[in-house]
């Protein structure tokens, strides 16, 4: 288990990492954490001919709050972004999710945007991006010229690690909205073990104003399609907040949600689980919502 | 004064240094020998039609590359044995058609794994490169994948064992047809266990140095059996043994699978280090297994289906107890039937079973081998007469603990003679054993009487607990043999050896311990080597739970010895009788003297320095025993009969293997929706004779319950009909992490000495293990209320079971006071014997 031969690229700076990627195109990727990308080198089911490391570019480790945007950097670790007040201020969601992936130690080297520019189906930050309607902003240079782009969340995630990044761009950060008033999020998800890739997990978001629910839509992991929201708001109309009937929607996502059987769970245990952890992180996220429309009000 | 130590918890004094990382596994020796890797086999069944090597050898820092004809070319060449199928390392009569496969696969590959090219090369990356250039064409055969498969036979694993039966045997006592013919009850189960493997963290590995100077080897092994290794090089690659070294250096963990040798590799790196060394070009070559390759090219085991037919009275009194079973045992096998014949006669456990029948098949399929993983065999024999005993309880509505006892084999009627043959090919004689207050003891422990309450209270919450038992007994300590060499030097520190290897289970200080007490010295005085063939020769390995018992005796007895001579040589050195002596705190000295008077006491240092009479006086102590110094002119320096030195070696050889048992209980809570499967308490009852060191037993108990947590609910492997393992990482083999595992163990002891050794000692190291999957499913099926046949079980398959309980297809039991009817099916006695 050791990668194939490969050339290694450590600029030490914003316009040299893009340099790098613009020359190698096709052929350079990037490494952050390293917590993905490592362990598919090592058993060759990856074997680019350029590993560009980003870990030794400045500037890209900060997180910031600025005018209604949470906005955090390519090299912001897991443990970092998780730990920040200020982001959990800002969006508590991530926090929230962030528990929920892998380990410690992981998430210690992990990046946060690594995590959504990997994409996959079973991770937390592209179904919790989705939710929020975050977006990706992505930088590239050509002839001297750098350019960037905002990628939204709709538009980012094609399919299983597969997104609207090209070769010679750098994912340098991930902006996310700041919560608004009366937004209650919530994450719940079963793993067969603490740590481990979620079975099915469902990231749930209501927006309550005054006793009302205004909205209220849930993106999933390790189910349905990646990038897509489901809104449940829709199917309960609108309803006092304490009215939602969580039986309900949990039989109604699963219908709307599809779901593959592997080796830990079948198809139909998943649309199960669909079904149940809808319920409960719908129960989560709309309490979440009462609670701070109470908080902002007294 | 020194204390006793045996019984004493103290701290293993190995960690420290494992702990700070200053452990030397296999692949921390060797910097700068060649790497070696493999090519392995990418299909489950297949003929090599032809391999093309050309591409792997253009890559710049390859040294060599091996194929099957390279091994015949070199047999032909030297005489060595390198070409020869592996031994078969237990025969067995009943082993009718046993199959090993090559070191190197000849014509054609078994299992997906099977190494078929050997590279060596500057580092393991070129080596990697160079297999990824290899081109080996396959013609397929049909694989033949599970039991089912195995038994249908419309495929073969080996063409010329046309119903994929490697072997069959049948053990009777009594007459069992006769005997449930007229039992007033009879049930019948079908089971079934799921593969699981014993994943050690450090994979096997093997570094190899040719001494061309000496034409002599030196083998570091990752093994459970240094002797054996040594032995099967030397004997494979033509050398005398004498010319061959084997060390196990660090070894981290093994749990079975590094008792099985020699591996291929055990062959082929020494093989490839003497070939290159010989031809000048480098004199060390190292392979260290990586994780996927342990997946797929080491071992497995567990894998059975069942069917449990039991006769009974209304008291549950066992009157007959027929058992068939067919075992996967993968490929080949090299290490015999071991496992199968443990499970048919460990199935007994703590209980008579009345008229005994049992019937394995051990079937051949296109998978990785079988081989003993911690357990061996017992675990699946615990878990069908376990669901057996708990089956016959729900039956006629009796407490599970009550069937139990009735069972029981009680303590004034042993030593208990089942009649049988163990796995050793000695008697099934338990030795010793008291299963009724073991029972009581765990019933206390977990609160078993109390516990129908709580149930309630649970249920009236919309919670499912349940609470389940399950109870074990097993050989542990077999024979033939094992040694020691305990010598004291002139500085006083004692070194004590034994060949029997270490993985992990504090062997430095459970050793040291007895040998400490013997010889009145402190613990870190002594100092403790096992599994290096340059300190200690004759062996047989680490495994069945045999070191203590095995080992351990003799280090007892060689210490002995010691101690005896010691005061001889006191004796005569203060003029004293020995009879007045003692050896404590280092010094022999007359009993009763006060601490430091002169003349009345000897330090063992002096002694040491007195055993060995010399002609030089190359330091201050030796200058003490010049025999210009001492002694009797008129005597011989060596008296008639003496050898020099304050050393012996002991051994220790039981008639027969030892009986411990225990009994686990847990409490689960299953999830109403989700499924979800949670331990809430796991209690075990633990009776392994006398505990040289209750932390070291404990410890055992803790690592064992953790794989038995693994085995019950989160492992197997996943082939799918191709006989891919898809789950071959630990990203997708759900090993438990800490989290997964109950935070507490609450553990009781019982001390049952064995009359079979002189410490009254039986072994620990398997026990943990043993119950869970028995207990786990009782545990489950008592919250849930249906029967669980089937281990392990996860979230998804127990939403499935509930789903076939609610459409009638799995039957309810009746317990803790529901009254669903009488469950269970009662069958007729089969007219006809099983054939497969
Ligand atoms: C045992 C284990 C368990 C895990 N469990 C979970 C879990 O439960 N949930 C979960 O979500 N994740 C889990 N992970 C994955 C972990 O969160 C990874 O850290 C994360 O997916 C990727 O972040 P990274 O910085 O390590 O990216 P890397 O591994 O360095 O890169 C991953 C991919 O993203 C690309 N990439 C990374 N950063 C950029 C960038 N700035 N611009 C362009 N491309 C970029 C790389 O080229 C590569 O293709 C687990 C990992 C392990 C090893």
């Amino acid at each position: 288990m050791k990668p194939s031969p490969l050339r290694y690229f450590r600029p030490t700076s914003l316009p040299d990492a893009l340099d790098v990627l613009a020359r190698l195109g096709d052929e350079g990727k990037v490494l952050a954490g390293g917590q993905s990308l490592i362990p598919l080198l090592s058993m060759r089911l990856a074997a680019p001919p350029a590993l560009v490391d980003i870990n030794s570019v400045p500037g890209l480790d900060e997180i910031t709050v600025d005018a209604g945007t949470l906005r955090f950097g390519a090299l912001v670790r897991h443990t970092d972004l998780e730990r920040s007040d200020a982001a959990f201020a800002a969006q508590p969601l991530l926090r929230r999710a962030l528990l929920n992936v892998a380990h410690l130690t992981i998430r210690n080297r992990g990046t946060t945007v690594g995590s959504v520019v990997h994409s996959d189906p079973s991770a937390e930050l592209p179904a919790v991006l989705t939710l929020l309607g975050g977006s990706v902003v992505a930088q590239s240079r050509a002839g001297g010229r750098q350019t960037e782009r905002k990628i939204p969340a709709s538009e980012f995630f094609i399919g299983p690690l597969e997104s609207a990044l090209r070769p010679e761009e750098l994912a340098v950060a991930v902006e996310v909205p700041v919560a608004a008033p009366g937004e209650g999020t919530a994450l719940v998800e079963l793993a067969r073990r603490h740590g481990d890739y979620a079975m099915c997990g469902v990231v749930a978001r209501a927006v309550v104003e005054g006793e009302q629910l205004k909205s209220l839509h849930a993106t999933y992991i390790s189910a349905g399609d990646m990038g897509s929201v489901v809104d449940l708001g829709a199917e309960v109309g609108a309803v006092g907040a304490d009215q939602v009937d969580l039986d309900a929607l949990g039989a109604f996502a699963r219908k709307v949600v599809e779901t593959d059987g592997d080796i830990h769970a079948t198809a139909e245990y998943r649309s199960h689980l669909v079904q149940v952890l809808t319920a409960r992180a719908v129960r989560a996220a709309v309490d979440d919502a009462v609670n701070d429309v109470r908080k902002e009000a007294s | 004064m020194t204390t006793k130590m045996f019984g004493s918890p103290i701290k293993r004094v190995e960690d420290p240094r494992l702990l700070r990382g200053e452990g030397r596994y296999l692949d921390d020796l060797g910097h700068d020998s060649l790497i070696a890797a493999f090519v392995r086999s990418p299909h489950a069944h297949a003929r090599i039609v032809d391999i093309d090597v050309t591409g792997a050898l253009e890559v710049d820092g390859v040294v060599a590359v091996y194929t099957y004809d390279d091994l015949a070319e070199d047999a032909a060449a030297t005489g060595s044995g390198v070409d020869k199928r592996l031994p078969l390392l237990i025969p067995h009569p009943a082993l009718h058609a046993p199959r090993t496969g090559y070191p190197l696969a000849k014509d054609e590959v078994n299992h997906v794994g099977e190494a078929v090219v050997m590279v060596v090369a500057r580092d393991r990356y070129v080596a990697e490169d160079a297999c990824e250039r290899i081109v080996v064409e396959y013609d397929f055969l049909p694989p033949v994948v599970g039991l089912d498969a195995a038994k249908a036979a419309e495929n073969t694993v080996h063409e010329d064992v046309a119903d994929n039966v490697a072997a069959h045997l049948v053990q009777e006592v009594g007459d069992v047809e006769a005997a449930l013919a007229t039992a007033p009850h009879t049930l019948t189960l079908d089971l079934h266990i799921e593969r699981s493997a014993s994943m050690p963290m450090e994979g096997k590995g093997v570094y190899a140095i040719w001494n061309g100077d000496e034409e002599s080897l030196r083998v570091y092994s990752s093994t459970q059996a240094a002797t054996s290794v040594r032995a099967a090089v030397a004997a494979t690659l033509g050398m005398a043994q004498n010319k061959v070294e084997c060390v196990a250096p660090d070894v981290g963990g093994g749990f079975g699978v590094k008792i099985v040798h020699p591996w291929p590799e055990e062959i082929l790196v020494p093989w490839a280090a003497r070939k290159l060394g010989e031809a000048g070009v480098a004199a060390e070559v190292k392979w260290t297994e990586d994780r996927r390759e342990h997946f797929v090219s080491s071992a497995h085991e567990r894998a059975q289906e069942q069917k449990v037919t039991v006769g009974f009275d209304d008291d549950g009194k066992l009157l007959a107890f027929d058992f068939t079973f067919w075992h996967d045992n993968g490929a080949y096998t090299p290490y015999g039937i071991i496992v199968p014949i443990v499970t048919s006669t460990q199935v007994l456990g703590p209980y008579k079973p009345g008229a005994y029948r049992c019937e394995f098949f051990s079937m051949y399929t296109n998978t990785v081998i079988v081989t003993p993983y911690r357990g061996a065999g017992r675990p699946q024999g615990c878990f069908a007469m376990e669901r057996a005993m708990d089956a016959i309880a729900q039956y006629l509505g009796k407490d599970r603990t009550e069937v139990r006892s009735r069972n029981f084999i009680q303590p004034e009627e042993m030593p208990w003679d089942h009649q049988l043959t163990f796995q050793d090919g000695r008697p099934l004689v338990y030795d010793s054993g008291d299963y009724p207050a073991s029972l009581e003891k765990i019933k206390a422990l977990v609160g078993w009487d109390e516990f129908e309450k709580i149930r309630d209270e649970a249920r009236a919450e919309g919670r499912k607990v349940g609470i389940g038992l399950a109870t074990y007994v097993e050989g542990t300590g077999p024979g033939p043999y094992e040694g020691a060499h305990v010598i004291v030097e002139t500085s006083g520190k004692v070194k004590a050896a034994t060949g029997l290897t270490t993985q992990g289970q504090g062997h430095q200080t459970a050793f040291a311990q007895v040998v400490a007490d013997e010889l009145g010295v402190r613990v870190e005085d002594v100092e403790v080597t096992t599994g290096d063939t340059r300190r200690f020769r004759y062996a047989v390995g680490t495994f069945a739970s045999r070191a203590a018992v095995m080992s351990g005796s003799a280090m007892h007895i060689a210490a002995r010895k010691v101690r005896e001579k010691a005061l001889k040589i006191a004796a005569e050195a203060l003029e004293v009788s020995v009879d007045d002596l003692e050896l404590v705190d280092g010094v022999a000295r007359v009993k009763g003297t006060p601490e430091g008077a002169v003349g009345a006491s000897l330090p063992l240092s002096t002694i040491a320095v007195l055993s060995n009479p010399l002609r030089y006086a190359f330091d201050e102590a030796s200058k003490a025993a010049t025999q210009f110094a001492v002694g009797d002119v008129t005597k011989p320096p060596v008296a008639p009969g003496e050898e020099p030195g304050l050393e012996a070696t002991g051994y220790h050889s039981p008639p027969r293997s030892t009986f411990a048992s225990g009994m686990h209980a847990a409490v689960v809570e299953t999830d109403p929706e989700t499924a979800e499967i949670k331990i809430l308490r796991y209690c075990v009852v633990h009776d392994c004779g006398h505990l040289i060191n209750p932390r070291i037993v404990e410890g055992q108990i803790h690592g064992g319950v953790a794989q038995g947590v693994g085995g019950a609910l989160y492992e197997r492997m996943e082939y799918d009909e191709y006989g891919q393992l898809l789950n071959a990482s630990y990203m997708d083999f759900l090993m438990p992490y800490v989290t997964e595992v109950p935070e507490r163990i609450e553990i009781d002891h019982l001390e049952t000495p064995s009359p079979l050794n002189p410490l009254g000692i039986k072994g620990a190291g398997e026990a943990g293990v043993i119950p869970s999957a028995a207990l786990i499913a009782s545990a489950i099926e008592d919250a849930e209320g249906f029967q669980i046949r089937s281990m392990p079980i996860s979230p998804s398959e127990l939403f499935h079971l509930r789903e076939a309980h609610a459409r009638g297809e799995v039957p309810a039991v009746a317990r803790g006071g529901e009254s669903n009817g009488r469950p269970g099916t009662k069958t007729r006695r089969k007219k006809e014997k099983e054939t497969a």
